[in-house]
């Protein structure tokens, strides 16, 4: 290139090193480093936005649930399954060997200390993410009388995890804690 | 297409030679901004804005789309979108000012763009097109922006929409009507919003494929440059990379330093605090204009304060509110004309000294008037002072250019773009001399003649 020898002309080398190369690298890099830092708002913007992250804990009231019964609330615009177990519930859960899950988890793993019988689950299924059925009276329960799944048959026991079909992990437990004895605050 | 001395693209590895046999998409950017592309040699700074033209455009392309995944356009929610956008979404204020004050500095660089095409008469033969298109998008981008404006729907959003569509029902007999198709109602409302909206995120793509054809007509003749001679020999000429990709980018350097000061720490200079308003459709704002960057065109409209009436008859020819839109528009849509008005040979002003008077002393003094007026509040004297730049401003075009041309001694012309850079001495010569020493085919400039 004509700018090539010009420089060799003007600027000498020295060991084959222009004093040219300093501005061009210099030049080069600056711009690669600001324009790659242009990616940063763009990716971000689509991450998201903060009125999204504000709505993103819960307050359910578990007071009125009786034994038995399931309400769905909302966490993160998805559906939340809070149940109040049986007895009867509790009892067939424990008496599932935990290694043969396909997902091991006990009851007690899912449940916080002193509220075994409030099973607090996302009601979206871990296989492609459609809403189980179970929780409102009348529907299919499955064949462990958990949450059943109709869009690919998965099959959950009472403890929400899963038994049969192609879901590959128990119904996730979101984090959440008991702000009083009858609320729990979840996310 | 080009200069016979354009250097030839030469992929050289067997990945670029199959793709060149295929899809020879890097000679077109070779033959277009790369070392295939012989620039004249002495283009100036005025040169840069082009480059900064596309650059802009894309800004407002990217920032756009982008803006685009967070607003609605609805005249229920989109004000409360647009604070959305500067509140929750991540960046969205970065985005948002970057928009905003993207469309400003398109405008500046664009207007520096035509500035430069008018002082060194870019418009002349043999590059018209280059000019026609030019204004095509100039055009294109004013009813874009416009559209622009009105999405955030605040009172500045709406009353610009209410005024500039109000524009159209000054045509006799369609004119009501079609205010009303325009808008989809009877004022702006969610219809007009939603074309609005539609048509503001198709036009830049519009806009993008004029802008390449603009490229392609100025590929065929070559850049212009400031001497106004034509390219000779391959001495008047530098590949236009690395030459004008460094200049280029140097001046995008200056323009990014500018064009952050403006979004980081004065984002909102260039707007309209009334436009954080939302719409009201029953009250006007006290003081409406529009953006900075129609003032001048907005002057012209107002400037037309009487009807035009055969005298002592009292018959009104042209109301004046259609006075003032036909000059408005006609005070664009003359620059259609402008190749065609300028009928001098000579191109650069700086040969001109005639045409160089009225330029400096004329047509820039009454843009700078048409410009104050256009932003300040329809009263005296601002309203006769636009009357008489108005005046002058259709006088440059339509009478002084022609009268010019005629009657104008133009200095002489340097012989050749080399001549202009290095002088008449006899060491410029010698240097050229050198410069051509080596290359095979070059005739001394002596020998050659002018191309007109």
């Amino acid at each position: 290139m004509a700018s090539d020898t010009a420089a060799m002309g003007d600027l000498g080398t020295e060991e084959g090193v222009r004093r040219r190369d300093w501005i061009h690298i210099a030049a080069l890099s600056t711009a690669g480093v600001g324009g790659a830092s242009l990616l940063i708002p763009l990716v971000s913007q689509m991450a998201p936005s903060a009125d999204v992250l504000a709505a993103s804990t819960t307050e359910v009231d578990v007071s009125a649930i009786q034994p038995g019964q399931a309400i769905k609330a909302v966490f993160r615009k998805q559906p939340l399954f809070v149940r109040r177990l049986t007895a009867d519930e509790i009892k067939s859960a424990n008496e599932v060997e935990v290694s043969s899950l396909r997902d091991p988890q006990t009851l007690g793993d899912r449940t916080k200390e002193g509220h075994e019988d409030m099973l607090i689950t996302m009601g979206v299924c871990t296989h492609l993410g459609c809403v189980p059925l179970g929780a409102a009276e009348g529907e299919n329960r499955g064949e462990f009388g958990g949450y059943f799944c109709p869009c690919h048959g998965s099959h959950y026991d009472t403890a929400g995890r899963i038994r049969k079909g192609p879901a590959p992990l128990n119904l996730q437990v979101p984090e959440y804690q008991f702000t009083s004895d009858t609320v729990i605050r979840v996310g | 297409m080009s200069f016979a001395w354009a250097k030839q693209y030469e992929p050289k590895t067997p990945l670029t030679k199959w793709l060149d046999d295929k899809l020879p998409l890097p000679r077109l950017v070779y033959n277009a901004v790369g070392a295939g592309y012989p620039v004249p040699r002495n283009l100036n700074y005025m040169w840069n804005f082009g480059v900064l033209a596309g650059f802009c455009l894309m800004i407002q392309i990217v920032t756009g789309v982008v803006l685009a995944m967070h607003y609605a356009a609805n005249q229920a929610v989109a004000f409360g979108t647009v604070e959305h956008i500067m509140r929750n979404v991540n960046w969205g204020w970065a985005l948002r000012y970057a928009h905003a004050n993207g469309a400003s500095f398109f405008f500046i660089v664009v207007y520096l763009h035509i500035f430069r095409g008018l002082f060194y008469s870019s418009y002349k033969a043999p590059r018209e097109m280059i000019w026609l298109l030019g204004v095509v998008i100039f055009l294109l981008m004013m009813a874009t922006a416009f559209m622009g404006y009105v999405l955030p729907w605040g009172q500045m959003s709406f009353w610009g929409a209410q005024v500039i569509t109000g524009l159209f029902s000054a045509i006799p007999l369609v004119g009501e009507p079609l205010q009303v198709w325009l808008l989809g109602g009877f004022a702006p409302d969610n219809a007009a919003l939603n074309r609005f909206f539609s048509l503001h995120f198709l036009l830049p793509f519009v806009i993008a494929g004029v802008v390449i054809l603009h490229i392609w007509a100025l590929h065929i003749p070559g850049s212009s440059n400031p001497s106004g001679v034509e390219v000779k020999s391959e001495s008047d000429t530098v590949p236009f990379h690395p030459y004008y990709t460094a200049k280029d980018g140097f001046g995008l350097g200056v323009f990014l330093i500018l064009f952050a000061v403006m979004v980081f720490f004065l984002p909102n200079a260039l707007g309209h605090p009334d436009n954080y308003i939302e719409a009201n459709p029953l009250s006007t704002p006290a003081h409406i204009v529009p953006e900075w960057y129609f003032w001048p065109f907005y002057a012209i409209l107002r400037a037309f304060t009487g009807d035009l009436t055969i005298p002592f008859t009292g018959i009104v020819l042209i109301p004046a509110k259609l006075l003032g839109v036909i000059a408005m528009f006609g005070s664009i849509l003359l620059w259609f004309f402008l190749p065609w008005l300028d009928k001098s040979p000579v191109r650069s002003g700086h040969y001109r000294p005639l045409f160089n008077k009225f330029f400096w002393f004329g047509l820039i003094p009454t843009m700078a008037v048409l410009f104050y007026c256009g932003g300040a509040p329809a009263e005296e004297p601002f309203v006769v002072l636009s009357q008489i730049a108005t005046a002058y401003y259709f006088l440059h075009f339509l009478v002084v250019l022609p009268i010019v041309s005629q009657i104008e001694v133009p200095k002489p012309l340097p012989f050749s773009i080399t001549e202009a850079v290095l002088g008449k001495d006899a060491t410029a010569e010698a240097r050229t001399g050198t410069v051509d020493a080596g290359t095979a085919g070059t005739a001394p400039d002596g020998s050659l003649q002018p191309a007109e």
